[in-house]
């Protein structure tokens, strides 16, 4: 938390003493994922979650989007300690998850289309961002008529439109191309900064994480207890040349060490 | 061009069987136990009027109404147990088993209760054609996937929305699959109650005919009853491509 005025801004979203373990079909408690964990994620940041397979980065999405509800503790939303988180968070899950009997114009209206907008405005209003994320013609295809990263375009422009104030994105890119990715990274960097979101972004990227992120939340071995916090040293806007910044590669390699720590332990 | 080739050879072998069947109608030579189909088409042209006025419309109607009350019934039965967990506790077995009672053994009860009306052959048609529709309706309501409701439940959709924008989608091709087998036992369905008790249709007339030991007008009713089948499969299945368009390029 070094960066100055931080305390002053609005939380957005807080853990509070949060512990969570899945219940396997007896009902007895495996060992948990989270432990007392504490954090709290500001207005308009962009935090990216970075960690070994199955240390619980997908779990923590499923706590906050309130598919899961914590053994104890409570999950703040804008200040307010919430019961029923679902429908409150935009959420882009890991994988792409259309819809095979909507088009892709359809399937990216369906956030839309559940706030009681009428269908044909919801339509409407996809077209051009369709076109923006480089889907312009494809709004009549299925989803199996598409590549793996169109697919996964859809599904990330699907998340966006949910209206939430925050928006979750559980490894965004990992079927893009390098070239595609970067469009993307750029895209979601001018979107952050006009819609004013706080974006948590999980990825197995280091150098997207650095690129993207004003803070890097680590996940170690389970259970965790605190999360590990890395503070980006890079104002914005960025450009990649600033990844080759001697402060920025010594960063680098510290992450990847703390990963591979991980790892081996 | 695989289908093509499929029909192709579905064709020659059908082809081969009639034409089997003909020369061995003809060294048996006993018209009224195995007549050819050259002279079962003879006597379909010669029965024409009688079978197509008068026997065609009533076999078809009970087709008919029995399907549509089939439908209503599983879809409406489907529905009710995928919604309520004790419906389905306390109706699936009685759907299983009203499969063990041999209807045909039934049937004079049904003459009994609604004598010689179209509504006996009704019954045995819907008793017969329900279930492939209820049991397909309801594994396609529950085949909705796990993870896009999650999904759903994330963007704040409702149980109501769940159910119309995902499980019903995702049932449709279960459904068409259980119409599909539905139709054609409905046509046995309709000939079954008729041959139980009528004053016409195709399959009442058909026994008629048995008696007086005419082959050839014993069989003529029942290509008309497998054209009916035919056709109502062959209708199934372009509504099914019509509604499921997603489905068809992959
Ligand atoms: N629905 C579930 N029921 C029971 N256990 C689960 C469930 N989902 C995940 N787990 C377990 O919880 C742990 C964390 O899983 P999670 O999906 O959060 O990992 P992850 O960090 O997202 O991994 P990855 O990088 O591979 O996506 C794993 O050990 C996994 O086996
Ligand atoms: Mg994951």
């Amino acid at each position: 938390m070094s960066k100055c005025g931080q305390e002053k801004r609005k939380k957005v979203l807080e853990f509070q003493n949060v512990t969570f373990s899945y219940k396997d079909k007896q009902q007895t408690e495996s060992t948990p994922i989270l432990q007392r964990v504490n954090t709290a994620i500001y207005e308009r940041e962009f935090i990216t979650i970075i960690g070994a397979s199955g240390s619980g980065k997908s779990t923590l999405f499923r706590l906050i989007t309130g598919l899961e509800n914590p053994d104890e503790g409570h999950i703040l939303l804008n200040g307010e300690a919430e019961e029923h988180r679902l429908g409150k968070v935009g959420y882009m899950p890991q994988q792409d998850l259309l819809l095979p009997w909507r088009t892709i114009q359809e399937n990216a209206a369906l956030p839309i289309e559940l706030k009681r907008v009428r269908k044909e405005e919801a339509y409407k209003r996809v077209l051009p961002l369709l076109e923006e994320f480089g889907l312009e013609g494809m709004e009549n295809r299925f989803p199996h008529e598409l590549s793996g990263g169109m697919r996964q375009r859809v599904s990330f422009l699907r998340a966006t439109l949910s209206g939430s104030n925050i928006l979750l994105l559980d490894e965004p890119f990992s079927a893009l191309d390098a070239i595609t990715r970067l469009s993307m990274q750029e895209w979601l960097m001018e979107q952050w900064e006009k819609q004013k979101t706080t974006v948590v972004f999980i990825t197995h990227d280091v150098n997207e994480a650095l690129f993207l992120s004003d803070r890097i939340f680590v996940f170690g071995e389970k259970p965790i207890r605190t999360l590990q916090e890395v503070d980006v040293p890079l104002g914005r806007p960025r450009s990649l040349k600033d990844l080759n910044q001697p402060s920025l590669i010594e960063l680098k390699d510290q992450l990847l060490e703390q990963l591979r720590g991980k790892v081996m332990g | 061009m695989n289908n093509r080739k499929g029909s192709l050879s579905a064709g020659l072998f059908i082809l081969a069987f009639l034409i089997i069947w003909e020369a061995a109608a003809r060294a048996v030579n006993m018209i009224f136990i195995l007549p050819p189909p050259t002279g079962i088409i003879e006597k379909l042209w010669e029965l024409k009027g009688p079978l197509l006025i008068e026997h065609l419309p009533v076999t078809l109607s009970t087709i008919i109404i029995g399907l549509v009350i089939s439908i209503l019934l599983g879809v409406g039965i489907a529905v009710w147990m995928s919604v309520s967990p004790s419906a389905e506790k306390a109706i699936y077995p009685i759907i299983i088993s009203s499969q063990m009672i041999p209807i045909i053994a039934l049937a004079p009860i049904f003459v009994l209760w609604f004598g010689y009306s179209i509504w006996s052959k009704v019954v045995v048609t819907v008793l017969i054609t329900f279930f492939p529709i209820t049991v397909n309706t309801y594994d396609g309501l529950r085949s909705g996937s796990q993870e896009l409701k999650e999904l759903m439940l994330t963007m704040g959709a409702g149980k109501k929305e769940i159910f119309f924008k995902l499980l019903v989608p995702s049932a449709l091709p279960h459904f068409y699959s259980g119409l599909k087998v539905a139709v054609t036992l409905s046509v046995i369905g309709a000939a079954i109650g008729e041959w139980l008790g009528a004053q016409a249709g195709l399959g009442y007339f058909s026994r008629r005919m048995m008696t007086q030991f005419d082959g050839a007008a014993v069989f003529a009713p029942i290509v008309l009853l497998s054209l009916i089948g035919i056709i109502l499969f062959v209708i199934v299945k372009w509504i099914e491509n019509k509604s499921l368009k997603w489905r068809k390029s992959s």
